[in-house]
């Protein structure tokens, strides 16, 4: 099907997410307004103001009630889904990147980036059920990466934090006691920055992007690498379907070394592979520009992109994508 | 230098050494007071420049025995003949005097700045006449001790046993007859060398080697693919055998940067450029010819890079590679190399010139040699604002005899392009219109082998097209040209035979408007390649030119180069740039089908094993050609069988990754099931994991949309 362009972001995208049912589509991007669309036909319903700074991720809660945000401006914010308005601010004293709310949606993990002299690290914040009794206060604050961490998400059953980013490496955390338990190998992980890491539905594997031209599906209890999807371009955005299985890379290289000979010379396409047998399956074309974030519906019958262009593009499947075969 | 420093300190303070029980003295543990002991002194060493050396320091022998009075004189004259080679040291003149007779020993020593000096000096004085019974004998101060060291008893070396080698041609007695080729990939530390078999029915590679740093800039096969030469700092290297690559040969050249082998590899030679005292001098280039097999230098050329450089049409001085060319055929008989008006003709019998003197031919630029003859083709351009024309004369070896010459006029430039079997000679001539404002381009076509060597003219029909790319044929008489303006030029074929008119050149077809600026022959002939690279964005048109058709067309999207395999059965394509994207290389077969493709990061160098020529009479293989199909029969089975297996293997291998994911999943799903009421409790007893279990409520809706009051009359 034609896929559906929203146009509404002014800056390069940063980071999409569905929430659980599906219905709503929220977009973060360099702009500082993250904006919830209807996932079926694209339409706007409305912005979240208040950042001062670019926005590079959210979370929903499960009930679609609370939005959290974090962004370049040294804060995350928690929001009233409904109605836009901002319920708490988290400051920090460097950006914050990534926000991930746990099984519960009772604690919230923020990562903030290294700056000037402070390093990186990664934060546990309490959610309060009633915004009221919300506090800064944060739980646990786990320190160890090397430069950026570019996610941080939890494990299942919020036992343990799984984070990554520049130094290339996957940690996974005790999320009571901040211990490391795990490191990803050097030999078999991977070779350059992480830029995405992806959680399956079920917590039980996740898929990692990164600029080594590479993709990798991990189980997140053993921290075993699994499968490797090895691609022409530094990957930016990672996707699993919840549906078939498939894997959706997105990337491309920095847009101030992208050539200007060849639409095709920077590959601005979402990558379809298959899951198992690491092979590419097929692509979708259309960003002007590299592919920052990636989301596949929970329905797994649409998948959204963002791209550095500014838009967002909504891919509802045909029906002949129900019936691949290799 | 710690011994020094310890005595003056020792002087200064007052301190007798001698009466010193140093084993008395303890360091507190972990204390060192700043000197480093004698182990990581040497470490250290190892890491750092060693300005100790004595390399800069040459001794000057049989100098004139003088007394007292005239040594100042001496010194004098050797300071003046030495400083003009180099800096000397200050300090860096000694002259021994004989403490009885006060007189002079006959040597001194000379220190320079730098060990190129020392070097160029004793090459350029050693055997030096200051007069007729005192001719110098210059060594490095660093030879000395290995010179004293020779004992005066010659003593027969000893014999060292027979050990068999190994097989150098293993490679050749593949069973699947396939292909290795080598690539190169990575920088700094991860410098990658992989020697692969080109295993097309497999549809991959095949390792053979694998090494890292094995060359220090990069990798070159000898030119019947015996040797695999690689490049050093101290050296080259050749590596061949059986089944690993074991080093067969070292060839010490310090620093070099280029080599270059003979056609039938028994000689290699090696240059090196170094940078001079003086930045005005030019530089300092060596040239060594070694012997591939015995590792000995044959001969070797010294000189500024003004000695070794070519007149080019503007007086373009610059070095160009291969200084050496090597004549053709596999016996390396000749090799020449082309100087200010002469062109230098050595054979390898004494490496020596031929018949002691160089040819002359004023103001020769360019020459080059028959591919597979002992025949010099030679250009010289137009003189005397036009006076004197321009000429292309070939000349045979030894006898030095022209053999044909075809003088051009309003010539610009020339180029001359050899067939592979030495056939044919094409000379691409630039020449000025009559305005002199522009020039358009025309063949001279030699025929080298029938008698008198006629020459033939050829000029396009749109003769302003500028020609982007000529090639030959590989043994065959055909020849493919691409000209016209550069977005879509035009690409033609002509032959040397036709059967109506013999001996003339005719057209066989012109295509229209291809995006190529390369030709690639296959070197079996028949199919050739046409190559859009770099700008043209990879584009290959595979066609054949038997038949005159297009088989397929294809893209290597960013393609840089192109090498035939040397059967002519696959094509290697690759992206070698260092922009990092899309490096890699793709195979394909002949007809232009993708067999498989290889993406690496920082891919530098793609190169085909070279098969020596095939060991078949010309009659042997028309016989073969000829009942293809009876030969290609059992490789056809083979083929087949092939294929069966391998989607055999690819079923099966599928089949198990599946199952091997269908495991995974088993066991995170059973896990997710154990954690069910876990993550009950963590959402606070929201039984609903999934999606599925809606709680369904129904809600009545009433809605009132109007309101509405009308009188109705009652009627009774």
């Amino acid at each position: 099907m034609r896929p559906i362009l929203m146009k509404g972001h002014e800056r390069p995208l940063t980071f999409l997410k569905y929430n659980r049912e599906g219905d709503l589509l929220f977009s973060c991007a360099k702009d500082h307004t993250p904006t919830v669309w209807f996932a079926d036909n694209g339409e706007r319903l409305g912005t979240y103001r208040g950042h001062n700074g670019a926005v590079w991720s959210c979370d929903v809660s499960r009930d679609s009630m609370r939005l959290i945000t974090g962004s370049a401006d040294q804060t995350a914010k928690l929001w009233n889904v409904q109605n836009g308005s901002q319920l708490f601010t988290f400051s920090f004293d460097s950006p914050a990147r990534s926000v991930d709310f746990s099984v519960g949606d009772k604690l919230a993990v923020i990562t903030t980036d290294p700056f000037m002299e402070v390093l990186s690290a990664i934060h546990v914040k309490r959610i309060a059920r009633d915004p009221a009794d919300q506090s800064g206060e944060s739980v646990l604050i786990l320190r160890g990466h090397q430069g950026r961490i570019n996610r941080a998400v939890w494990g299942p059953l919020n036992k343990t934090i799984i984070s990554a980013g520049e130094d290339s490496i996957i940690r996974v955390w005790d999320s009571e006691t901040g211990k490391l338990l795990k490191e990803s190998d050097k030999e078999s992980g991977h070779k350059k920055t992480i830029t995405s890491l992806t959680m399956a539905a079920d917590g039980s594997h996740f898929v990692t992007g990164s600029q080594d031209k590479s993709a990798k599906l991990w189980d997140s209890r053993t921290l075993t690498l699994l499968k490797t999807y090895v691609t022409e371009r530094p990957v930016n955005a990672v996707a699993m379907s919840p549906l078939l299985d498939h894997v959706v890379l997105g990337g491309g290289q920095d847009a101030s070394s992208v050539t200007m000979t060849d639409h095709r010379a920077g590959k601005f396409e979402a990558k379809f592979y298959d899951k198992i047998l690491q092979e590419e399956i097929g692509g979708v074309k259309g960003h002007f520009g590299p592919i920052n974030a990636l989301a596949f519906n929970p329905d797994g019958k649409s998948f959204s992109s963002g791209g550095e262009d500014g838009y967002v593009r909504l891919h509802h499947f045909d029906p002949d994508y129900f019936n691949i075969k290799i | 230098m710690a011994d020094v420093m310890i005595e003056e300190a020792s002087a200064r303070l007052g301190i007798d050494f001698s009466q010193v029980d140093l084993d008395s003295i303890h360091l507190p543990p972990g204390e060192d007071f700043g000197v480093i002991s004698d182990d990581e002194d040497l470490y250290q060493d190892d890491h750092l420049e060693l300005d100790t050396s004595l390399n800069n320091i040459i001794i000057v022998d049989n100098l004139p025995v003088v007394p007292r009075e005239k040594f100042d004189k001496l010194e004098g004259v050797i300071r003046k003949i030495y400083g003009q080679i180099g800096l000397i040291k200050e300090d860096g003149f000694w002259m021994p005097v004989d403490p009885d007779t006060q007189k002079t020993l006959g040597y001194c020593f000379i220190e320079y700045n730098t060990p190129q000096e020392a070097e160029l000096a004793k090459e350029r004085t050693n055997g030096y006449k200051l007069d007729r019974s005192h001719i110098f004998a210059v060594n490095m101060f660093e030879e000395f001790d290995r010179f004293m060291q020779v004992p005066d008893e010659w003593a027969p070396p000893d014999v060292k046993p027979y050990t068999p080698g190994e097989n150098l041609q293993q490679w050749l007695m593949d069973e699947k007859a396939r292909d290795q080729f080598v690539i190169r990939s990575g920088t700094g530390t991860e410098v990658m060398c992989e020697v692969m078999w080109n295993d097309a029915r497999q549809m991959k590679p095949d390792p053979v080697h694998r090494r890292a740093f094995w060359t220090e800039s990069f990798l070159q096969w000898s030119p019947l693919g015996t040797y695999l030469a690689t490049l050093h700092r101290q050296g080259a290297a050749v590596w061949g055998g059986a089944s690993t690559f074991n080093r067969l040969c070292r060839y010490a050249h310090p620093q070099v940067e280029l080599i270059d082998f003979s056609p039938g590899e028994r000689y290699l030679v090696t240059y090196s450029s170094h940078a001079p005292s003086n930045p005005r001098d030019p530089k300092r280039i060596v040239i060594n010819i070694f012997d591939v097999r015995l590792g000995k230098v044959m001969r070797d050329f010294k000189g500024s890079a003004d000695d070794f450089a070519v007149g080019g049409p503007g007086g373009v001085t610059s070095v160009s590679w291969p200084v050496f060319k090597w004549a053709g055929g596999r016996d390396d008989k000749y090799f020449a190399r082309i100087g200010k008006g002469i062109i230098s003709v050595y054979e390898t019998e004494t490496f020596s010139l031929i018949d002691k003197k160089s040819i002359k031919v004023d103001n020769v630029i360019d020459f080059s040699w028959s591919p597979t003859d002992p025949i010099l083709a030679l250009f010289v351009p137009e003189l005397g604002g036009g006076n004197q024309p321009a000429r292309v004369s070939l000349v045979q070896i030894p006898s030095k005899e022209e053999l044909r010459q075809k003088n051009l006029f309003s010539v610009s430039d020339c180029k001359m392009y050899w067939q592979s079997n030495g056939d044919y000679l094409a000379v691409k001539v630039e020449r000025y219109t009559k305005t002199k404002k522009s020039t358009y381009t025309g063949f001279e076509l030699f025929r080298i082998k029938e008698r008198d060597i006629p020459i033939e003219v050829l000029e396009l029909e749109n003769k302003n097209d500028k020609i982007i790319a000529f090639a030959w044929e590989p043994k065959g008489h055909r020849f493919a040209v691409i000209h016209g303006d550069s977005p879509k030029p035009d690409v033609s074929f002509y032959t040397m035979k036709s059967g109506s008119s013999i001996g003339r050149v005719v057209k066989l077809t012109t295509l229209k408007g291809k995006q190529a600026n390369a030709l690639f022959w296959s070197p079996a002939g028949r199919m050739i390649i046409l190559a859009g690279l770099k700008n043209f964005n990879g584009q290959l048109e595979f066609y054949n030119v038997d038949e005159l058709e297009t088989m397929a067309t294809a893209e290597h999207f960013m393609a840089t180069d192109i090498e035939w395999d040397p059967t002519g059965r696959y094509v290697a394509t690759s992206v070698i740039s260092d922009h990092g994207m899309e490096n890699g290389f793709n195979i394909w077969s002949f007809h232009g089908k993708l067999l498989y493709k290889i993406l690496k990061d920082h891919f530098y160098q793609y190169l085909w094993r070279p098969r020596p020529p095939s060991l078949l009479t010309p009659e042997k293989e028309e016989e073969i050609a000829k009942n293809l199909k009876k030969y290609s029969k059992k490789y056809e089975a083979e083929d087949q069988d092939v294929s069966m297996l391998l989607s055999e293997q690819e079923r099966e291998k599928r089949k198990a990754l599946k199952d091997e994911w269908n495991k995974w999943v088993t066991r995170w799903k059973q896990l997710y099931e154990e954690e069910k009421l876990d993550r009950q409790g963590l959402r606070d007893g929201e039984t609903s994991d999934e999606e599925e279990v809606y709680e369904a409520k129904e809600v009545e809706v009433e809605e009132l949309l109007d309101e509405t009051q009308e009188v109705v009359e009652y009627d009774e």
